[in-house]
């Protein structure tokens, strides 16, 4: 284990007013200064190992830079500790405290300093920067002529030469042209390759899945999974869902006035009949509704359909209540519906409507509930169409056909 | 692999302090400081192409234009021995005190990418200001002192007490530019309040004037400022033998002691707000 980290809590304090000079402090010294405490990190715990390729997502405002810079002691945490071997170095921005005014090779030097490396350490590996970054014959230009690329290229290069045992990185991935990321992902397959211990933040999946022995999934500042990539990846998934809109569930008040029925309830539940939002993929499920009368009407029939995020329908299901013994439902009375539903949906969002008819027929329209109720799909099947209706394909080589 | 796995075994694991002001080991924090301090030294002296006359060129001209006033016109400075060396010496002395202290005021703000962005040890942002501060009053003082040879003040061995009068005059802005660095993110007017101070303290300070001319009952008063029997000593050491020095110009001892309580005081409450301030500044930005 070369990271130990246990119950690090951050709170920040944010005044609900800033007071931010001496004369408001003057002026009013007895004015009560209230805060809001915003707690972005909650009891946090884990362990990295040594060689490790370790992954930290979460959505934006979930506490995971919090956590990246109080691993890099940039912020100080207010409860746990944190323990590290060896040499760690945090890379947040590339080229930060970069000094324009100086040339390659001092900045190198200082920029190497500041990872923690000694005087003479740092000299020593100002040729293989410049080289890695491929700047040699600019070595001796103040960088404030530097390109952009060419800067992020020598900052990169300062990171990697500088080889700490332990790398906090954050999603510096992101940056640099299509080439420069080549080489990105080559140096982490590098780094991964020569046991190097690495942290990663990301909101980028892909990286997670291709270079992380290991991810922590940070939400509302609590680990809320830590596992293989693969089951992060799918957990960020489904949060990122749930998060996007607003929360999935019932939406009352969507009916049309003058209805004759509306729609009290409406929620989604596992075949053990307890309520859920989401849904993995290939797991079936139930839609429920609670139809309430408002005025009588003869021979209803109430039909639900589903329709996914483009507003295409997908499925519908309806029943005419006489069937069922149900002739009416009477102003107060109310109906449950429960359909079982097989689940062969891709992942996404998915919301329910609702309709009611008159006389058992499908034109004299009594009710018009749009969206009563939304749930999320989550997983990671990416294929196109409405349904997953083919698992496996056969493939093998044949003579046959004309 | 098998390497990896025995070295996994037998982790040494210390525990992370988080930021502070000296954060991240000695050798780390002197290391930068000289890194930093030296190249803006560089970069003010051989950046440009008179970088030297530069940098000299204000406490000069100061002098040309206070000279005239004070001799000419207002003539406090005839009667008194080598009033121009004297006002030459005060003026790059408390050139170094304003100039460490009126760039240290935003000093954190100016770094930071480096405050927020890596772990830097806070210290080294105002001491590497005013260690350059001190490089630059250095070089100004070689051609101080060839001013005062030439102007016919005689060398005596006091001249070896220099690096003490400096010594006090560095802990002095260090003290001040730790303290306003670091109240500086949270109270943004710091910097107008010290723009003011810093020419309350031009004046406070025998700079213009010989203490021997301050009206008796005002003496204590001009002594509370630290500066005042720093500069004094400076000028009995330095340009005029015969000048009372520190001691004698307060009236003993004791009338010196409120001007060491100021001067410890401000050092021991520098050291406090920057330790206390040093953790948070990061998240104060």
């Amino acid at each position: 284990m070369v990271v130990e980290v246990r119950n690090v809590s951050k709170t920040f304090r944010i005044p609900d007013q800033k007071v931010d000079s001496l004369k408001e402090r003057a002026v009013h010294p007895f004015r009560k200064r209230s805060f809001r405490e915003l707690e972005a990190l909650k009891d946090i715990s884990f362990d990295v190992h040594e060689g490790e390729f370790f992954g930290i997502v979460g959505l934006n405002g979930s506490g995971k830079s919090t956590l990246l810079k109080i691993l890099g002691s940039i912020y100080r945490a207010d409860r746990g500790t944190i323990r590290v071997a060896g040499r760690m170095a945090p890379f947040i921005e590339l080229g930060v405290g970069f000094n324009p005014e100086m040339d390659a090779r001092e900045n190198i030097v200082l920029n190497a300093v500041m990872m923690g490396l000694s005087r003479r350490e740092a000299e020593a590996i100002v040729p293989s920067v410049l080289e890695f970054a491929g700047l040699e014959q600019f070595a001796e230009l103040k960088i404030k002529n530097y390109s952009s690329g060419m800067l992020v290229r020598l900052a990169f290069s300062v990171m990697v030469e500088a080889e700490a045992d332990i790398m906090l990185i954050d999603e510096v991935l992101a940056v640099g042209d299509a080439a420069f990321q080549q080489k990105c992902e080559d140096v982490f397959h590098d780094l991964r390759e020569a046991g190097k211990t690495i942290i990663l933040v990301t909101h980028d999946m892909a990286s997670i899945e291709k270079f992380c022995h290991r991810a922590m999934m940070i939400h509302d500042g609590k680990v809320s999974f830590l596992g293989s990539p693969e089951e992060v990846s799918e957990w960020y998934l489904r949060a990122n869902f749930v998060e996007r809109d607003e929360r999935p569930g019932f939406h009352p008040g969507a009916s049309d006035d003058g209805d004759d029925a509306h729609v009290v309830d409406a929620w989604m539940s596992d075949p053990e009949g307890n309520r859920i939002e989401n849904v993995h993929e290939g797991e079936d499920f139930n839609v429920n509704a609670v139809v309430e009368g408002i005025r009588d009407f003869e021979d209803p029939v109430v039909e639900f359909g589903v329709t996914d995020q483009g507003g295409s329908h997908v499925f519908a299901f309806r029943s005419r209540l006489a069937e069922t013994g149900i002739d009416s439902i009477g102003p107060g009375e109310r109906v449950k519906f429960s359909a079982e539903v097989k689940n062969l949906l891709r992942p996404g969002r998915y919301y329910v409507h609702a309709q009611a008819f008159a006389d058992g027929g499908s034109k004299d329209l009594r009710m018009r509930a749009l969206r009563i109720a939304d749930f999320v799909v989550f997983g990671t099947d990416v294929g196109s169409g409405f349904v997953k209706l083919v698992d496996d394909v056969d493939v093998v080589r044949t003579e046959e056909g004309s | 692999m098998a390497e990896t796995m025995e070295r996994a075994d037998n982790p040494e694991l210390k525990p992370v302090i988080g930021p502070s002001a000296l954060g991240g080991g000695w050798r780390r924090f002197l290391d930068l400081l000289l890194l930093i301090s030296v190249n803006d030294f560089r970069k003010t002296y051989f950046g440009t192409a008179l970088g030297y006359i530069w940098s000299l060129a204000r406490p000069l001209m100061l002098f040309a234009v206070l000279l005239f006033v004070f001799t000419k016109i207002f003539r406090i400075g005839s009667e008194v021995d080598h009033y121009p060396v004297l006002l030459l010496f005060n003026i790059v002395m408390i050139s170094f005190v304003q100039e460490a202290t009126q760039t240290a005021v935003v000093s954190v703000v100016n770094q930071e990418g480096v405050v927020r962005k890596t772990h830097f040890p806070r210290l080294v942002i105002p001491l590497a200001v005013v260690l350059t501060a001190f490089f630059n009053f250095c070089a100004n003082l070689v051609a101080v002192f060839v001013f005062v040879v030439a102007f016919g003040v005689t060398i005596t061995w006091t001249w070896l007490l220099f690096p003490v009068i400096a010594a006090f005059l560095f802990v002095f802005s260090l003290a001040l530019s730790m303290l306003l660095a670091s109240l500086y993110p949270r109270f943004r007017d710091v910097g107008i309040i010290w723009s003011v101070a810093v020419t309350a303290l031009f004046y406070a300070t025998p700079v213009l004037y010989p203490l021997e001319i301050v009206p008796s009952q005002y003496m204590d008063l001009v002594m509370l400022n630290p500066l005042a029997p720093i500069f004094e000593q400076a000028r009995h050491w330095i340009i005029d033998p015969g000048a009372p020095g520190a001691v004698a110009a307060a009236g003993g001892w004791v009338h010196l002691l409120p001007a060491i309580a100021i001067y410890l005081a401000i050092c021991v409450v520098s050291i406090l707000v920057f330790r206390r301030e040093a953790p948070r500044i990061a998240e104060e930005l």
